[in-house]
């Protein structure tokens, strides 16, 4: 009842902290107390054929409101990495903190909202109570849980869906609700992996220019892991390159030169080409690490 | 108005009407029990008359005015024309009642002996299959929801209950008699018993239907197991829950007519069956294989209903 309470004493997204002033993009990740900090992490897990690691040794700091996204091969420990942070895998070594404390505290918080691969909607459930499930689970009062529903779908633009099934609904759709369904508690912090990697390039374009937006407007914190370098540098403040197993870093792109406006058309720069560059060489330097 | 359309329209009449003579002819004395090549000549006639409204009817293109009325008419063509040709062989080839009685002996009787089958069908169907039906499937849903959240149950108990499932009716119901006595209490035990192990199969298997996903979900709202269950694991396994009761609906009516050949009081379906057979009252024997009929079709299309109305968002339901 006191976790209703306290989520209803938030403000709405759209009166946060005016995302001008905040300087967190461009800043040192240490100016504020980070959103995640990640030391010395590694995960090992026991596979038939014996022992698989899957992240050796990752150091990362996360501030709030930035933008960061995980790029490399398949396999290389970004989804593993994310999973880590919302505490659906265990780490095996090194330190891990998430908004000061675990990542188990985190999660038991409910400090964060997660997009999966697929939109994991269920089928028996209108597009409304799908994205007023987390709320629900929350114990939000009825009316209070109708009234962030309605502003959320609308957020997505699905206003006019809320009583369709998610099958009546197109891919890309059914992926905006979720992210709908993510977004309504409001969490400070936004996991998402490969949320967009199963929609076309178009429906992708369109759905990354809203993330776009959407960030800039809630201000909140946001882990995306994918596997396009365009995706990456269009949306992130900083692209985080990573090597095939064990997944470790290889490189870090500072990605705020292009600013927080960012048309679509941006991706003809030639400051983007640079970027996507860098990214590109060091996916390719982490093959041959490999090799 | 199409050929198809015109061929229905003569055809089926001539068809229903056509099996009406055919029967009521079979009755004329002369021709029962000694019908000529003319006599199945007609019933051949009748039967093609029959076949080929069916398949037109059948072929009836979706959209089109009458359809659903159409499909409605194939299987009642069909369960009419099996009782008129029932009626005018066994009639006409004079077959002992013994055998086989014709239909309309079985209505007439199933019309006299309305307040003895009234009777059996309390006893049997709502104090017997009913109790048995509900216990025996609350309680697998329950043992499997046990198995699931205590893996030590499951690796103990499932190999055993595969070992229980294989019990023989015709084993337990004698057994049941002497634990809870002759009236329906030891039926509706039996019923239950037969009962618990599909739904315990389904259950488990429904239990097992979510996706990794989906459960991921629920684990980032750090919701516990019941909150799980609840909101995830039980909508999804509704289907294969639907599926057990549907399987159990049939059960259970066998389960308590036969139980009733070990031992009963003087009433109930499988009582009459047993004591009308030894008396050679066949009319008597299909009357209740009749109403067993009614009975079992009508449970099966209510829970077939409320599986429509529960699970219309599942592909193999929903429209569009």
């Amino acid at each position: 009842m006191s976790r209703a309470g306290a989520l209803a004493l938030k403000e709405p997204p759209e009166n946060g902290p005016a995302e001008t002033e905040r300087p967190a993009a461009r800043a040192a990740p240490s100016s504020a107390a980070p959103v995640v900090a990640a030391r010395g992490l590694s995960l090992t897990y026991a596979a038939a054929d014996g022992p698989v690691r899957a992240l050796a040794d990752v150091d990362l700091t996360v501030a709030p409101g930035e933008f960061v996204s995980f790029i490399g091969p398949s396999g290389c420990g970004k989804t593993t990495l994310l999973r880590c942070v919302a505490d659906l895998e265990q780490p095996t070594g090194g330190e891990l903190v998430v908004n000061g404390v675990s990542a188990e505290a985190a999660r038991l918080r409910r400090d964060y909202g997660f997009v999966f691969q697929a939109p994991a909607l269920y089928p028996w459930r209108t597009i409304a109570r799908n994205v007023g499930l987390p709320l629900e689970i929350f114990g939000v009062p009825r009316a209070e849980r109708r009234e962030r529903v309605a502003r959320y779908l609308d957020l997505v633009q699905l206003d006019g869906f809320a009583k369709k099934y998610p099958w009546q609904l197109s891919g890309g759709m059914q992926q905006r609700a979720s992210i709908a369904r993510a977004l309504c508690f409001d969490p400070k912090l936004l996991l998402m992996d490969e949320p967009f990697g199963a929609l076309d390039e178009i429906v992708r374009d369109h759905l990354n220019a809203q993330l776009l937006t959407l960030w800039r407007k809630t201000a909140k914190t946001i882990l995306f892991v994918t596997h396009s370098i365009p995706e990456a540098v269009y949306l992130s403040t900083r692209v985080v390159v990573m090597s095939p197993r064990p997944g470790r870093i290889i490189d870090i792109v500072d990605c705020t030169a292009l600013g927080r406006e960012r048309p679509l058309e941006i991706r003809e720069t030639p400051e983007f080409l640079r970027l996507g560059q860098r990214v590109r060489e060091g996916l390719r330097a982490g093959h041959a690490y490999d090799a | 108005m199409t050929h198809r359309a015109a061929r229905i329209v003569l055809l089926t009449p001539a068809a229903l009407l056509g099996g009406v003579a055919l029967a009521s002819a079979a009755h004329r004395p002369g021709l029962a029990g000694e019908a000529g090549p003319g006599f199945w000549l007609a019933a051949l006639l009748v039967w093609l008359a029959a076949t080929l409204a069916a398949r037109d009817l059948a072929a009836v293109a979706p959209g089109t005015a009458g359809r659903g009325l159409a499909r409605l008419a194939v299987p009642l063509l069909f369960g009419f024309l099996v009782l008129v040709l029932w009626e005018a062989v066994i009639v006409g080839a004079g077959v002992p009642a013994v055998l086989m009685p014709p239909p309309s002996s079985v209505a007439l009787r199933f019309a006299t002996a309305l307040p003895v089958l009234g009777a059996d069908f309390v006893q049997t169907c709502l104090k017997s299959a009913l109790p048995g039906y509900v216990l025996g499937s609350l309680s697998g849903l329950g043992v499997a929801i046990l198995a699931d959240r205590f893996s030590a149950l499951k690796r103990g108990l499932l190999p055993v209950a595969d070992v229980a499932s294989a019990l023989p009716i015709v084993g337990i119901a004698p057994i049941m008699v002497m634990w809870f006595g002759f009236d329906w209490p030891s039926k509706a035990a039996v019923v239950a018993v037969m009962t618990f192990f599909p739904m315990l199969v389904q259950a488990g298997a429904g239990l097992a239907a979510t996706g990794r996903i989906e459960r991921d979900l629920m684990r980032t709202y750090a919701a516990g197991y019941g909150r799980t269950l609840l909101s995830l694991r039980l909508p999804m396994a509704l289907p294969f829950l639907f599926t057990a009761l549907k399987v159990n609906a049939t059960l259970a009516l066998i389960g308590a007519i036969v139980a009733e050949f070990f031992g009963t009081p003087i009433v109930g379906m499988g009582f009459r069956i047993s004591i009308e057979a030894a008396r050679l009252s066949l009319d008597m024997v299909w009357a209740e294989i009749a109403l067993a009929a009614l009975a079992g079709s009508a449970f099966y299309g209510l829970i077939a209903l409320i599986e429509r109305a529960a699970t219309g968002w599942h592909p193999s339901v929903r429209a569009g």
